[in-house]
């Protein structure tokens, strides 16, 4: 009961403050319809380097270009959703240093919901959008059979991969409570983590994928949902049910997160640092 | 209102043996670090009255900050007891920041970008203050403040003054039973201390706000707080009237004369000369004293031109309490 009002206190605050942000954004028009334009543009460019590389070769780690594609969209469209939702947690470290984030903490907010809308904006739509054109080429050009259960699965992956990318968001947040420079990498991870996952897992060594699957389980964003998709084989011989895992990972990532994001404010409430 | 907390109204702050230890890491080579603990208030212990209006002064990095932290629960103490309109702030601390009003004089919480009035509506809503009674604060506030024309201005337009004249009435709007300053001049022109100094005034007097304010200006003080706590160290080092503070500082203020023509120096009594420059003297006299009778005497006798009173700065009081130990200081 007390976690329902929690959770309701928390999206009620995120909504509040987000309005503010898109009609602070709004106060320069010009600059937010440029650097939305850009942020899909550059985006874009790292598809264009794939497609630049299919100029030359027939098949990437065995995966053809609208499978590949499959993967970059699946991962575009999921990192896409998460960076929009609570992109500017990154910022936390800024703010502990500058003082800012003791003004969050007098207000009868969670500074979880507070920091996660900070700078909101909608020019991270740029991004979604040029992952869900990806994705829509994949999927029209796939010769995938599709039943129900694949059809269902692709809504589940995208929002279970926002999610776990949500939840390192908010765990690389929690860090920087500790160490208030690190937040690049934090962003080695969130973005870094959606640049690997645009290509397939058979490209990389058998140990980063343990890795990303069992470490950091960004391997549930895209990979094992489309091996099932694809009908490839699975990186690591992982069983076939993973695919549907992504959902349980997501939930079990996000709860260490809050854990990991309660730590670091009660830490930063101790040292005051 | 009180959320059926009994609180006894001389008790409405109270610290007890309140004690803060910071565990500072310091880099004393390559990889190597040396840990050092700092208490940065140490074994605190006072009341405020509800509707009490109280300075709390000392040189920086003595701890005023550290306690008004503990004091709103964004730090938690590391020791002691402390309580807030009968509430432990760092364990409730959302619940407590409905009832409390706080101003970073360095900070703003107010939205850059956008026009003042958007920073009070997202006010209202957070602390779901009642339409009603968010429309009369907000009203009692600009005009009070003066900030009728300010607010379809955005706050990143605005003047220092302006905006902490903005900061104070968004730190209001919840009608907070006590109100915390950290440094609230800080920075202002004369006119705008002087607007937020009446505004202090007149809030206290009608409302009963218990108010309590950080500052490097001793006029902040002088002009609103009939008590005075010094920290220093981390420790409670005098707590009573602001007089008292002067008695036990040996404080002096100077006057200092511009007279028409070159004289020798004033001779008065109470008060010396300590410096002469040309037909310009410096006299110092006891800060308890006034200086009326003082300028009274000097234009008497004096070809008397021009004058200014200067008051002593609190590092200078505080250095001077402890040169005379500052007996019986701490009540």
């Amino acid at each position: 009961m007390a976690e329902t009002n929690a959770v309701r206190d928390g999206l009620r605050t995120y909504r509040m403050i987000a309005a503010l942000w898109m009609r602070s954004t709004m106060a320069y028009r010009a600059s937010f319809a440029l650097t939305t334009i850009v942020g899909f543009a550059v985006t874009g460019l790292d598809f264009v380097a794939i497609l630049l590389m299919f100029s030359q070769i027939d098949a990437l780690g065995g995966y053809t270009l609208p499978e590949v594609a499959l993967l970059y969209g699946l991962s575009g469209v999921a990192f896409g959703l998460a960076d929009l939702a609570i992109g500017s947690m990154d910022r936390l470290g800024r703010r502990v240093r500058d003082g800012t984030l003791d003004t969050l903490l007098v207000r009868p907010a969670p500074v979880l919901a507070q920091m996660a809308a900070d700078r909101f904006s909608l020019r991270r739509l740029g991004r979604i959008a040029q992952g869900a054109l990806v994705l829509g080429y994949a999927l029209s050009t796939l010769s995938v059979q599709w039943t129900p259960l694949k059809l269902l699965l692709l809504p589940v992956t995208l929002v279970s991969g926002a999610a776990i990318f949500c939840a390192v968001f908010v765990a690389g947040a929690a860090f920087q409570f500790v160490a208030q420079d690190a937040s690049e990498v934090q962003n080695a991870f969130t973005y870094g983590g959606a640049t690997l996952l645009q290509y397939p897992p058979t490209v990389f060594a058998a140990e980063l994928v343990r890795g990303v699957t069992f470490v950091l389980p960004l391997a549930f964003v895209n990979w094992l949902p489309a091996s099932y998709l694809l009908g490839r084989p699975y990186p690591l011989d992982l069983p076939r049910w993973t695919a549907f895992a992504p959902p349980l990972v997501a939930v079990a990532c996000c709860a260490l997160a809050g854990l990991a994001w309660r730590a670091g404010l009660r830490s930063y409430r101790s040292t005051g640092s | 209102m009180t959320d059926g907390d009994f609180v006894e109204p001389d008790r409405f702050i109270e610290l007890d043996g309140v004690e803060k230890v910071f565990d500072v890491r310091r880099k004393t080579g390559f990889l190597r670090r040396e840990r050092r603990q700092v208490r940065a208030v140490d074994s605190i212990s006072f009341t405020v009255a509800r509707g009490e209006m109280v300075g709390y002064i000392g040189p920086n990095g003595a701890g005023k900050s550290t306690t008004i932290k503990m004091l709103t629960g964004i730090l938690t103490p590391s020791g002691g007891r402390l309580r807030v309109a009968g509430i432990d702030p760092s364990r409730e601390r959302r619940r407590l920041a409905q009832r409390i009003g706080v101003v970073f004089g360095q900070r703003t919480t107010l939205w850059w970008d956008l026009p003042l009035i958007d920073s009070y509506r997202l006010v209202h809503r957070m602390y779901r203050v009642p339409d009603r009674r968010y429309r009369e604060n907000l009203d009692r506030c600009v005009e009070l403040l003066e900030l009728a024309d300010l607010l379809d201005v955005p706050v990143r337009q605005l003047s220092l003054g302006q905006r902490m004249r903005g900061d104070i009435a968004a730190a209001l709007l919840h009608d907070p039973e006590v109100l915390y300053l950290d440094e609230p001049t800080i920075g202002l022109d004369v006119v705008s201390k002087a607007k937020v100094r009446e505004f202090l005034r007149s809030l206290n007097a009608d409302r009963g706000t218990t108010v309590l304010l950080t500052t490097h200006d001793l006029q902040d003080i002088e002009q609103l707080c009939s008590r005075v706590m010094v920290i220093d160290h981390g420790r409670l080092v005098y707590d009573g009237a602001l007089a008292g503070l002067h008695e036990a500082g040996e404080g002096e203020r100077t006057l200092v004369v511009d007279l028409e023509r070159e004289v020798p120096p004033i001779e008065v009594p109470g008060a010396r000369v300590t410096k002469v420059e040309g037909p310009r003297q410096w006299l110092a006299f006891p800060a308890s004293a006034s200086a009326a009778p003082l300028v009274a005497r000097i234009a008497a006798s004096y070809p008397l031109a021009d004058l200014a009173v200067r008051e002593p700065d609190i590092e200078a009081v505080i250095a001077r309490m402890y040169a005379g130990e500052a007996e019986g200081a701490v009540s």
